[in-house]
């Protein structure tokens, strides 16, 4: 009875749960998302580049790359600082801001886009004294980058917060007893150590700035060309049953996102072979 | 397009890229990062800086998480309450308001449901099963992640809209998706749809298949060994993994804009009621709607910081030191 | 119950885990299946389990197919090397689980359970921990219960995988006094996987020798160590001495030099002679096939272990014997050696 021998697992169960998996992957994401491509194919190249070449989309993805880059640059060097505060220091309320590190993760993005633009319109407790300085926020693409630094702050924290944690202190202590100053220590042994995960923890935050949507909308003006980001360009098309243009907008942008995944996916492979695991 | 990542934590995502990559990295546990191992630096050691550039960081690193971090969420309070009690508990019996919160609870519940049946199997077959392509398949789950939640909302209008794929053949049927609860459904489910498999892979590939692989060869079935052993070893990464995916479904804003058609007191959510309201100069009211939700994000931060603490505790070693 | 395994292929990938095994355990014994880790033996024993599957072959537990049925349905009591204790449960819960999991027609009685588990526990000598966690207690514990734990199903047959591997010395030598007379007081036919041929030669009935996914040898502990089958079974029980010779027309040379050795039969041309380190006789210089200077000597207990530089060849082949510590050995003395007792096998490649 030797026919028996078939491939079978240790475990029961995996024709059956891996089914459903693909099923309910394929129902929920896949099918959507190929719908997405196959609307684009509907367009004619021309068509395609005519949409993407126009001034106002033009416009609004230049306002949503380049702000999200701007804001994951500002991440980059003050998610570093509170990282170090955090790890190294001793303050008091230290473990309360570490927890509040998290809550541009946790708080809905139309409660941040509400209080965001309350915080800093003109009568608003920041807005004022800003405006009396003659730096409007509100309603200008100041205020989306505002927007955009308040949602990308966990990632760089929360991406390098483990590894400066995990950081061997013995490498430190080496580089000290070898002569070197503090400051040749942090800036030519700790940073460098560290550019994995800082570069990690700026693509998502570059990646979940330039997707954002609600914590952006309210405090941008929206004003086409000025302050309109893409992703509102695209809801502004749908709601002109544009589906076209709207969907031409939506293949670039996440084709862009599909980029930083395997960017990041890259830099924590480089990450693994420069640091072996334990 | 972007890590849509509204609100997986350092531990799901550093353990989410941790096991697509296969490293093991340490999650150290919420509030007290390794702390065991390395005190923070006293004023002789050789690992820290002088006091005036201590003090520099500090203040930097705890005004801008006031000014950027701390205002807002007070802001949101201030608000809602700058009218009174009495204006805040009004605006939230308003009828339009109770509709939104019945509509998000409805929603979040549908949505988490699935998602936590559906995780779970998924979580099974790639955890405890070797396969080719299994980082692949990570991929895909981990795709709503970094999806704007604009595009995950427009993919459901591009099939069930009018001028959708399907729109015209639902419309002859009556069948309404979009601008109805199942569209929101829809859309919420799609962006949570990895927290629950996310949260269980790297904890079940780490408790391995030998604790399964004994119930099987003690004469359990696949059901008594998945309840009796597996589910056990995993509720608290369950349970953190459904609080997130609860969280997002609850405050989800993009995707469900897009899909629900605003239609007052019918399919407006909680978020999308924020909107309205606030467009409306409605700022208590609109703020009131706002805090319930901000006071969920932080009732899920506290109970992520426990759940993370337990989690941390149920990684038991697998021998004694002392056997080795 | 009767073990019998025909032909079993499994692969991963291009690697042969197993090549072609055959094996018959007979009722009552407790068989160590002995190797090197990559050998197959842990695989071998979870096909046997129902753990893994073969690409070939046939598995018979009592006569019967065992192949037609998954790990749950053959009433195989296995043992894992971590313990796979249920960490969530007690070890009184740990060593019911299997009675409880029964489908309801046959299920025992909750009485008739706790009845059950106790008696394995004092079996074990552990009932005093019934309410402990896994967590809880020692590695040698851990894997009483686990043995504990396996027996409550009353299996045919019982299957320990590394029983002893991830204990300390000392605990590893009780324990396996511990499971010799536990085998002798419910005789279930047992087979461990062990990379420790101490244990395996102190522990088994008979020793299975694997390599590379093929068994060298099949024998008892003493069959195995005073007859090895093969040069890889010589290699890896017991300390050798091998030395590489050339066989021709019945004679045995070493660097060119004949021995005063008989070839026995093995065939011309390129071999190793493999001798036991105490099987090397110590004579006067000018008296044995070899010779060779002692380099270094440490004496304890009842023997002497000299480093020996042979001479002739390139010089350079130094050997560790084994003698009895009647006639002290110096540093510096020239001596010669003549093999007792010695196998000749071909060397591969």
């Amino acid at each position: 009875m030797s026919t028996a021998v078939a491939r079978r697992m240790s475990l029961p169960g995996f024709g059956l749960t891996m089914g459903l998996t693909l099923t309910w992957l394929s129902v929920i994401i896949l099918i959507p998302l190929a719908g997405l491509f196959l609307k684009t194919l509907e367009l004619s190249p021309g068509q395609f580049w005519e949409i993407l070449t126009s001034r106002r989309t033009l416009n609004a993805l230049k306002i949503s790359f380049g702000l999200s880059f701007a804001a994951a640059c500002v991440n980059l060097v003050m998610g570093t600082i509170i990282v170090w505060a955090l790890v190294r220091y001793r303050f008091p309320g230290r473990r309360l801001f570490d927890a509040i590190v998290d809550i541009p993760f946790a708080l809905p993005t139309a409660v941040a886009g509400v209080a965001l633009t309350q915080l800093f319109a003109q009568k608003g407790w920041l807005g004022a004294p800003l405006a009396e300085l003659g730096i409007k926020v509100a309603f200008t693409p100041i205020g989306i980058f505002i927007a955009m630094v308040f949602i990308g702050i966990p990632f760089v924290v929360r991406t390098v917060q483990p590894v400066l944690i995990d950081l061997d202190p013995e490498i430190e202590e080496a580089a000290a007893s070898l002569g070197a100053n503090r400051w040749h220590t942090v800036f030519r042994v700790i940073l460098p150590s560290l550019i994995p995960a800082l570069l990690t923890g700026f693509a998502l935050a570059f990646a979940r700035a330039v997707g954002e949507y609600g914590s952006v909308i309210f405090i941008a003006g929206n004003l086409p060309n000025v302050s309109e980001i893409a992703p509102l360009l695209i809801v502004i098309r749908l709601s002109e049953f544009r589906y076209a243009d709207a969907t031409a907008i939506a293949v670039v942008m996440l084709l862009a996102s599909f980029v930083i995944i395997l960017a990041v996916n890259r830099l924590q492979r480089w990450a693994q072979t420069r640091i072996p695991a334990h | 397009m972007s890590m849509q990542t509204n609100f997986v934590t350092p531990v799901a995502q550093l353990k989410a890229y941790a096991s697509t990559a296969g490293v093991a990295i340490a999650i150290p546990s919420h509030g007290e990062p390794g702390e065991r191992s390395r005190a923070v630096a006293s004023p002789r050691d050789l690992r820290t800086e002088p006091g005036p550039i201590r003090f520099v960081v500090i203040a930097l690193a705890v005004s801008f998480l006031t000014v950027f971090v701390v205002l807002p969420l007070v802001v949101v309070f201030a608000s809602a309450f700058s009218k009174g009690i009495s204006a805040y508990f009004a605006a939230l019996a308003e009828p339009e308001a109770l509709s939104a919160i019945k509509l998000t609870l409805l929603v979040a519940a549908i949505s988490v449901g699935l998602n936590l049946v559906f995780g779970v199997i998924a979580a099974w077959a790639i955890a405890k099963f070797d396969f080719r392509g299994k980082t692949f398949l990570i991929t895909l789950i981990d795709l709503p992640f970094s999806v704007s939640p604009v595009i995950s909302g427009l993919v459901f209008v591009l099939l069930f809209g009018a001028q959708g794929y399907w729109g015209s053949w639902l419309q002859a049927h009556n069948i309404h998706i979009l601008f109805a609860v199942p569209g929101i459904a829809l859309a919420t489910i799609f962006v949570t749809f990895p927290f629950v498999a996310r949260s269980l892979i790297p904890l079940m590939q780490e408790q391995g298949t030998q604790e399964e692989e004994a119930a099987i060869s003690l004469g359990a079935s696949g059901l008594q060994t998945f309840f009796r052993v597996t589910l056990p070893n995993i509720k608290w990464g369950l349970l953190y993994g459904v609080l997130l995916c609860n969280a997002r479904a609850m405050g989800e804003f993009g995707a469900v804009s897009v899909v629900s058609g605003h239609i007052r007191g019918e399919t407006n959510t909680m978020p999308l009621l924020v909107e309205i309201l606030y467009n409306e100069y409605q700022f208590v009211a609109s703020f009131a709607i706002a805090s319930l939700l901000a006071m969920l994000a932080l009732i899920t931060l506290v109970v992520k910081a426990v759940l993370e603490r337990r989690l941390d505790e149920g990684q038991i070693p697998r021998n004694d030191p002392g056997d080795h | 119950m009767t073990i019998e395994v025909k032909n079993i292929v499994k692969r991963f990938g291009a690697f042969a885990a197993l090549d072609n095994v055959d094996l018959k355990v007979g009722k009552g014994e407790l068989l160590a299946l002995l190797g090197p880790s990559g050998s197959g033996k842990t695989t071998l024993l979870r096909i046997i389990a129902g753990l893994d599957w073969p690409d070939a072959g046939e598995v018979r537990i009592d006569g019967e197919d065992a192949l037609g049925h998954g790990a749950s349905e053959r009433h195989v009591g296995f043992v894992f090397q971590h313990y796979a204790l249920f960490r969530h449960m007690t070890v009184f819960e740990n060593v019911a689980f299997g009675l409880r999991v029964q489908p309801r027609a046959v299920r025992k009685d909750e009485a008739k359970i706790r009845a059950r588990v106790k008696e394995l526990l004092d079996l074990v000598q552990l009932d005093w921990l019934a309410n402990r966690y896994p967590s809880q207690l020692s590695g040698g514990q851990r894997q009483r219960i686990a043995l504990a734990r396996a027996l409550a199903i009353e299996p045919r047959i019982l299957l320990l995988d590394e029983p002893f591997g991830a204990l300390d010395a000392k605990v590893r030598k009780e324990l396996r006094q511990w499971l010799r007379s536990l085998h002798s007081e419910i005789h279930v036919t047992s087979i461990f996987v062990t990379h420790d041929q101490e244990e395996a030669l102190e522990v088994a009935n008979r020793v299975v020798v694997m390599d590379k996914g093929r068994i060298e040898q099949i024998g008892t502990p003493g069959d195995v160590y005073d007859n090895p089958a093969t040069a890889f079974v010589h290699g890896f029980i017991g300390e050798s001495i091998v030395l590489p010779v050339e066989v021709s027309g019945g004679s045995v040379r070493l660097a060119g030099r004949p021995l005063n050795i008989a070839a026995d039969g093995a065939a011309a041309g390129a071999s190793k002679l493999f001798v036991r380190r105490h099987d090397m006789q110590i004579g006067p210089a000018g008296t044995g096939s070899l010779e060779g200077a002692v380099r270094h000597v440490r004496s304890f207990g009842p023997i002497q272990r000299a480093e020996i530089a042979l001479s002739g060849g390139e010089g350079k082949t130094v050997i560790e014997i084994d003698a009895p510590r009647d006639r002290e050995l110096q540093a510096g003395e020239i001596i010669s050696l003549q093999p007792r007792r010695y196998r000749i096998f071909a060397a591969k490649e």
